[in-house]
């Protein structure tokens, strides 16, 4: 380790124990209300507690993976739909400008409401978790996508057609791994908002999951396990940033070192 | 002098195409500008290459030498006049073109080799031999060894050979040049010049060479075509009598008969590059 990063790592250390330290003190000499703010000392407590045993509604593990589940397949679902519509409405100017309008206006609506619609439609099971996950996610990829294709560079596109290649070859080789940079920038945003939906569906109405443990302890005016199950819930999408870092390393594989990742954060 | 060589050189590929003539007969190409005006990019271009000739186009900047480019490749359609390759009239995408941009027009997510079958890849060659023969241009520009690099990992200079594999291996009977070294250092351009000049003498194709760089005309072109800016047309044809093979570009610049050509042709841009000038200077003021 250079000296450089010592100190780095020093500074990181001093900031967090002077955030968690001052929070556990204030709240410890009554500065600050405990029972509104939760202390650092009892949300360990909890997560102990969470872990050891378990919730009114089985273990944290079922809960966790009926969350991560409804996330995954949120975000998955989303993107998939994201990508193939933001290509074909990149890559068509009809099209574009029929359906465009139409995109923008459900952007601009709170989509997060469409939670409520969906419980009422499709009842308190995973599906309508899904479904507001993968509405979340589809915007971020769908715009992302859309402008990465529009962004291709039209010399490239040129060339491959004088080349002799079909409009498909054209998406092949030139537009779709152009996207694939702006796509694949998107995915860490859209990871965090596959599970905003999927908390966020669980809160307004579950059997299970994490959100229903938070809208839970929100009742019993417990900010301990709130605070807990953020903590859980940043824990699984730091490892899901992770996955989705290698990824696009695996992907872009191709791009210059040393340039500055726009990291979502 | 007579630039037809009727009968392929040896080292063309087998089913090799015959280098094709270019007519170009009145081309006249407009666009609509964003504020709905008509913007007259060339108009009444006339210009014929033989096939197998080396033309360069000259002129100042913006007078229409991509415009032209475009129109023979079959990129875009012109909007009065016709380009006929082969006799046959340009309607789509010219069969047996090959375009090299001034930017490399590379695909950064693509490995040098892969950048280099995808002509043969297009045309429906097997990947195996595609990669074969993809190889063995990489070698005749100098670049064997760099077959899985990407292009960001390679100079200027490499690039370019990258690019001009990229543009042969099809064995194209055209060859669209849009001002490919532009962006070289001067030493970098004159190696890549010779380079040219030798795969050309070996291939044949017939090519359109766009330029601003007077001497760079001379050296490569058996003809150089003056154009006038805007709109674009056809002020002035040279025909360039130096002896082929050329050599090395470098020394045919000091030899009597093309300073004299230079001389010439410089006459007739001088004005032109001028007038541009004042243009583009009083739409600054």
């Amino acid at each position: 380790m250079t000296r450089r990063t010592t100190w780095v790592w020093t500074g990181r250390a001093i900031l967090a124990v002077i955030v968690i330290g001052g929070w556990q003190w204030f709240t410890t000499e009554g500065w600050v209300d405990k029972f509104f703010f939760g202390q650092p000392s009892e949300i360990w407590n909890s997560l102990v507690k969470l872990f050891t045993e378990g919730t009114a509604f089985g273990t944290i593990w079922e809960n966790l993976w009926v969350t991560m589940q409804e996330a995954i397949y949120g975000f998955l679902l989303g993107t998939l739909v994201g990508v193939v519509l933001g290509i074909l409405l990149g890559s068509n100017k009809y099209l574009s400008e029929v359906v465009g309008p139409y995109i923008r206006i459900v952007n601009s609506i709170p989509r997060i409401v469409l939670g409520s619609i969906f419980i009422v439609a499709f009842g308190l099971g995973v599906f309508p978790k899904v479904l507001l996950a993968a509405v979340l996610v589809f915007f971020v990829v769908f715009f992302n996508a859309f402008q990465g294709v529009r962004e291709v560079d039209q010399n490239l596109v040129g060339n491959v057609r004088v080349l002799g290649a079909s409009p498909l070859q054209v998406a092949i080789h030139v537009t779709i791994p152009s996207a694939m940079t702006w796509i694949i920038a998107s995915l860490h945003t859209a990871f965090g908002f596959a599970i905003i939906g999927a908390l966020v569906a669980e809160v307004l109405g579950a059997q299970q999951g994490i959100g229903l443990i938070i809208s839970q302890a929100q009742g019993t005016f417990d900010p301990n396990t709130v605070f807990a199950c953020m903590v859980i819930i940043a824990v699984i999408t730091l490892g899901a940033e992770y996955l989705i870092s290698v990824l696009e390393h695996r992907l872009l594989k191709w791009r210059p070192p040393n340039r500055s990742e726009a990291q979502a954060i | 002098m007579n630039a037809n060589h009727p009968n392929r050189p040896p080292g063309a590929h087998e089913g090799a195409e015959v280098a094709a003539g270019i007519d170009i007969v009145g081309l006249t190409k407009r666009y609509l500008t964003p504020k709905h005006e008509t913007f007259t990019a060339i108009r009444d271009v006339t210009l014929r290459v033989e096939p197998g000739q080396f033309c360069a186009i000259v002129g100042p900047t913006g007078c229409g030498k991509s415009t032209t480019l475009a129109q023979v490749s079959g990129l875009e359609r012109p909007s009065a006049g016709s380009v006929r390759v082969h006799d046959q009239l340009v309607d789509g995408i010219t069969n047996g073109v090959s375009y090299m941009f001034q930017a490399d027009a590379l695909f950064p997510w693509k490995t040098v080799l892969a950048n280099v079958l995808i002509g043969p890849v297009l045309l429906g060659t097997p990947k195996k031999e595609a990669t074969l023969l993809a190889r063995d241009w990489l070698r005749r520009v100098g670049l064997a060894g760099f077959e899985d690099r990407y292009p960001h990992q390679l100079s200027g200079g490499m690039r370019k050979r990258v690019a001009m594999a990229a543009a042969l291996i099809n064995n194209p009977r055209i060859l669209l040049m849009d001002e490919p070294f532009g962006a070289l250092d001067v030493q970098t351009k004159a190696i890549m010049q010779n380079e040219l000049l030798q795969l050309w003498e070996e291939l044949r194709p017939s090519v359109l060479f766009i330029t601003h760089d007077l001497d760079e005309a001379v050296a490569l072109a058996d003809k150089v075509v003056i154009m006038t800016s805007s709109p674009g047309t056809i002020k002035d044809v040279f025909d360039i009598d130096l002896p082929r093979p050329r050599g090395d570009v470098q020394k045919i610049r000091h030899e009597e008969r093309f300073l004299e050509l230079q001389g010439q042709i410089w006459e007739s841009l001088k004005d032109e590059v001028t007038r541009a000038y004042r243009q583009s200077a009083g739409e600054a003021a």
